[in-house]
């Protein structure tokens, strides 16, 4: 089985069923991949005697009569899940070597199901980027041209996922963390309703955006994984206590009278050529499946970067509080007082992009400038939210590109970061909304990088997005390309 | 001219939960550091709080002992700033909108009587303790406290002196513990004070500037930092100064206040609200459920006291100072109906002097209510004289008995036989002739000698009045 990496869950899962691989030579298979494509930099923290453990495991289960759709399919972790059996670090310096005491629940719950994990990604410092290039363990290239970068914040789970060192990858996104990774990098990234994940577990950047998801090769295997990860979580109050549900299963059904709402907003200035051609082409090929294609207008998703970069940073200058040095985490080693230790210990552990946001996010919510700032924010968020609830009157998705351009070089934007926050424009309203939206392959742009197409659900209907993803993919082949080197 | 101070206090009463405000670890006292601080408590990476329904429970009860509007909708925000104590770099607080609106607290000093009212109370968390004595060069922290769930209580600064101040803190203190939602231990931080403090000339309409008083966890210390502070603030404006705005603490060993921190320097602390938790709901008929469980409040029993059962205002707010005593009190009262400033008088007096000199809470005190009741009757009946019915008290206090067996057993009953009074009578008589002749002279003291002489030979059990009229006629 030369051919293995290739293979999707969904493939690996029959193969599995079949006897015709255990989990553990899947693993091996996998870690050998991983050990050889490390010059990628996709992973953190690699453990193959854990890894097998778990494969084990899963053979064991199987023997004793596991069917699980999941059961022994490898899988990696985004480095914003705490897990007890490799280290947390979020990619900072502030938590290297970290380890946590309990898995994070979508740990938990992708390990009952029987998934195997390979380790830990690599990701921009607290989830913190657009590029990868943020994390305090080096950036992560981009398989399809390694002077390009992944995206980010979730560049290892999307380059992993690409290069085909795992089928399936988790990921978090807070403003269009899995989706514009996923673009870069040709591998379909979705993101469910605010609330479905539990975030137990995650380490948190900007609570009322953050979201788990996936990583994967197609929207079959995107719609199964989140089947195993969503549900209700007693122990994160944010959690929606809705039933299990099955989001693959309307995969089958076709698109036939499904109304696309398509944005002007989407398709204005700033929108390179080569990316809305890609994404005009997608759109085509959904009406050729017998979807109706509506105009819709969604004027205020303009305002959703400035909201953004007032609201999560906000939250993370709290939420990044706690790494004082004082329990564990990086602490200096030179220091006079107290105060002088969590100071040095701050300056010391958190990188350049935490640090910028905790500025903001500091100066957001000081006294005098919280209202102008952080409940202005905030109503203009309620303002897009409700925008889109009047969009889905008239449609059933929203489709429209990812980002704006195909993956920019590494150190291209770097030095700035206003036209690397805009790299978020099309990304961030769905997340201020709390919405399920995906990033799906759709065909190639500039310099042979690939373009995402976005498709846009409203609340809980996951199914509904995997569903047109799904009919997406079975009429084109943009998600089974591999990059060169990787086949 | 005269000066006035103006106080309002904010209380941090701990709630009686088992469990912590967001975390599932325990909030027992005493345990060995950071033997109760769980991964919440300890901010750890990745963690989230879940909010305790007996945190919020309890809070209702509160509210609706004080009579304020409870928020069907509140809010908890986050008051950041970084403190080695203060794991998540903020504490879990409600800010704008707080659980409990208004309300008010009536006090009693002396035969005068107060309304404080109450400008909100609401819900958070306790921070972890610092220990800077045990490590040389180093500094401790104990996160068992940190989670801890308190009940702010904020007045309005409707206080006018360090006595009214201190009557509030003890009513306040009463009503919680009344209600069941703190164990008002003070020793071990339970229930402790900040109080705002001002001065203003008489007559003045607008307030003194304030300084705050931080951290009061004792009844006298409220008191002579209110007074030390009083005096100091009205020295300042004697001698042409003026009050700054600051935080100070109180030094109970050299009895003063120290400045703190001043408002220049305050925090600024980012308060927003908490997006980790969603906003409080509560229903209306969940209050409906907590109203039903509530006990008869000290107010409404005070006045049932005082009308259904006749005692002075005086009697009815000591008794009603706490409810064990209260319902001490009622337990005697059921058994004696028709002597209520009887038991009054005994459980004001001798029960709680002697729980006072024994360092005891009435629910340790070793004589029950039924059994202090069975003496009460043999006072009331007469059986006793005052002098033996402290003597059977002592006894029930050692536990001897009931005290109609410790009666029987140390013969204590009053002879009120008079044919065996009219025997030891004619003895006393012949053997003291020199004060028979005194008293048929005309002296009135060798009455009295005679009278001694009778009790002393029947040690102390004949009734007074009984041979007071015995020996007269016989005489």
């Amino acid at each position: 089985m030369n051919e293995l990496h290739l293979a999707s869950a969904a493939e690996l899962s029959r193969l599995l069923a079949r006897g015709e691989v255990s989990s553990e030579d899947l693993a091996r298979a996998c870690l050998d991949r991983i050990e050889r494509h490390r010059a990628l930099n996709a992973f953190l923290d690699v453990r193959p005697e854990a890894t097998l453990a778990q494969a084990r495991a899963a053979d064991r289960r199987r023997a004793a009569g596991d069917q699980g759709r999941l059961l022994g399919v490898p899988m990696a972790h985004k480095d914003i899940f705490v897990t007890r059996d490799w280290a947390s670090t979020a990619a900072s310096r502030m938590l290297e070597g970290y380890r946590s005491p309990f898995d994070a629940t979508v740990v938990e719950r992708l390990d009952q199901a029987g998934m195997v994990c390979l380790g830990k990604l690599n990701c921009d410092e607290f989830a913190m980027g657009s590029s990868n290039e943020n994390s305090a363990f080096g950036p992560v290239l981009n398989p399809w041209d390694t002077r390009a970068v992944p995206g980010g914040s979730s560049g290892g789970s999307a380059a992993a996922v690409a290069a085909r060192l795992t089928p399936v990858a988790t990921a978090t996104d807070t403003g269009g963390s899995i989706r514009e990774p996923a673009a870069f990098t040709g591998v379909t990234g979705a993101k469910p309703t605010y609330g479905r994940p539990s975030r137990w577990g995650m380490i948190a950047f900007a609570s009322s955006l953050d979201t788990a998801g996936v990583m994967t090769r197609t929207a079959e295997d995107a719609a199964h994984v989140l089947s195993g990860m969503l549900g209700f979580d007693p122990r994160d109050s944010t959690s929606v206590d809705r039933p299990p549900e099955d989001c693959a299963r309307d995969l089958e059904r076709s698109v036939r009278g499904l109304r696309i709402g398509v944005p002007k907003e989407f398709f204005g200035d700033g929108l390179s050529p080569d990316v809305e051609q890609a994404v005009r082409q997608a759109l085509a090929v959904y009406e050729g499946l017998g979807a109706e294609l509506v105009d819709i207008s969604l004027p205020n998703v303009r305002l959703g970067i400035p909201v953004y970069y007032v609201v999560a940073p906000a939250e993370a200058s709290s939420n990044l509080s706690r790494y004082d040095g004082v329990r564990y985490g990086h602490r200096a080693t030179d220091y006079g007082d107290l105060v002088d230790m969590i100071k040095r210990s701050r300056a010391e552990g958190l990188g350049a992009e935490p640090k910028r946001r905790i500025l903001v996010g500091t100066y957001v919510l000081s006294h005098g400038y919280y209202d102008a700032y952080y409940i202005k924010a905030q109503k203009v968020r309620r303002l897009i939210a409700d925008e889109f609830q009047r969009g889905f009157a008239s449609c059933d998705i929203i489709a429209g590109p990812v980002t704006t351009s195909v993956a920019f070089d590494i150190g291209e934007n770097a030095s700035d970061p206003v036209s690397m926050y805009l790299a978020d424009l099309y990304t961030v309203p769905g997340s201020l909304a709390g919405i399920p939206s995906m990033s799906v392959p759709c065909g190639f742009g500039k310099a042979q990088r690939p373009v995402g197409l976005q498709l846009i659900a409203n609340y809980f209907e996951e199914a509904t997005m995997l569903r047109a993803a799904h009919q997406f993919q079975l009429a084109t082949d943009w998600h089974r390309r591999v990059p060169d080197g990787f086949a | 001219m005269s000066w006035e101070v103006v106080i309002g206090l904010e209380t941090h009463a701990q709630l009686s939960t088992t469990s912590k405000i967001f975390s599932g670890a325990p909030t027992a006292f005493g345990a060995p550091a950071n033997a109760q601080a769980c991964g919440i408590d300890l901010a750890l990476p990745g963690v989230l709080p879940v909010l305790n329904r007996g945190a919020v429970e309890r809070a209702i009860r509160f509210g609706v002992a004080v009579g304020a509007t409870l928020n069907r909708r509140s809010v908890f925000a986050r008051k950041n700033y970084f403190y080695p104590d203060l794991p998540k770099g903020y504490q879990i607080s409600q800010y704008e909108i707080p659980v409990v609106v208004g309300g008010t607290l009536d006090i009693v000093l002396g035969t005068s009587r107060k309304t404080v009212r109450l400008t909100r109370a609401h819900l958070e968390e306790d921070a972890g303790k610092s220990l800077h004595e045990d490590f040389h060069g180093m500094t401790g922290i104990d996160l068992n406290r940190a989670g801890t769930p308190l009940l702010e209580i904020v007045s309005e600064p409707d206080m006018r002196s360090a006595e009214e101040a201190v009557a509030y803190a003890k009513a306040l203190h009463a009503l919680v513990r009344w209600i069941d939602i703190c164990d008002g231990n003070m020793q071990e931080g339970s229930f402790r004070c900040d109080a705002n403090v001002s001065v203003r000339r008489h007559g003045d309409e607008r307030f003194g500037t304030r300084c705050e008083i931080k951290n009061l966890n004792s009844f006298r210390f409220l008191e002579r930092a209110i007074e030390f502070e009083m005096r100091r603030q009205i020295d300042v404006l004697e001698d042409g100064g003026s009050i700054v705005q600051e935080t100070r603490l109180y030094d109970p060993d050299r009895d003063e206040t120290r400045s703190m921190r001043s408002k220049e320097d305050a925090h600024d602390y980012r308060y927003f609200p908490d997006p980790d938790l969603l906003p409080l709901e509560i229903s209306e008929e969940w209050i409906a459920a907590v109203r039903t469980t509530m006990p008869e409040l000290p107010a409404a029993r005070r006045e049932r006291f005082v009308e259904a059962l006749r005692l002075p205002e005086y009697d009815a707010v000591s008794l009603t100072g706490s409810r064990e005593m209260a319902d001490y009190f009622e337990a005697l009262v059921a058994a004696l109906p028709d002597q209520p400033k009887l038991c009054a008088n005994w459980l004001m007096g001798e029960v709680s002097a002697r729980l006072n000199r024994d360092q005891i809470d009435l629910a340790q005190a070793p004589v029950s209510a039924v059994r202090l009741a069975g003496l009460l009757k043999r006072i009331a009946d007469g059986t006793l004289s005052g002098k033996l019915a402290r003597e059977v008290f002592d006894a029930l206090w050692n536990g001897e008995g009931e005290a109609d067996e410790i009666i029987e057993r140390r013969g204590l009953k009053q002879i009120s036989d008079s044919g065996e009074l009219q025997t030891i009578i004619e003895q006393v008589i012949a053997a003291n002739p020199k004060s028979v002749e005194e008293f048929r002279a005309g002296k009135e003291k060798a009455f009295n000698a005679l009278v001694g002489q009778v009790m002393k030979a029947t040690r102390g059990k004949a009734n007074p009045q009984q041979v007071n009229d015995l020996l007269r006629q016989t005489l």
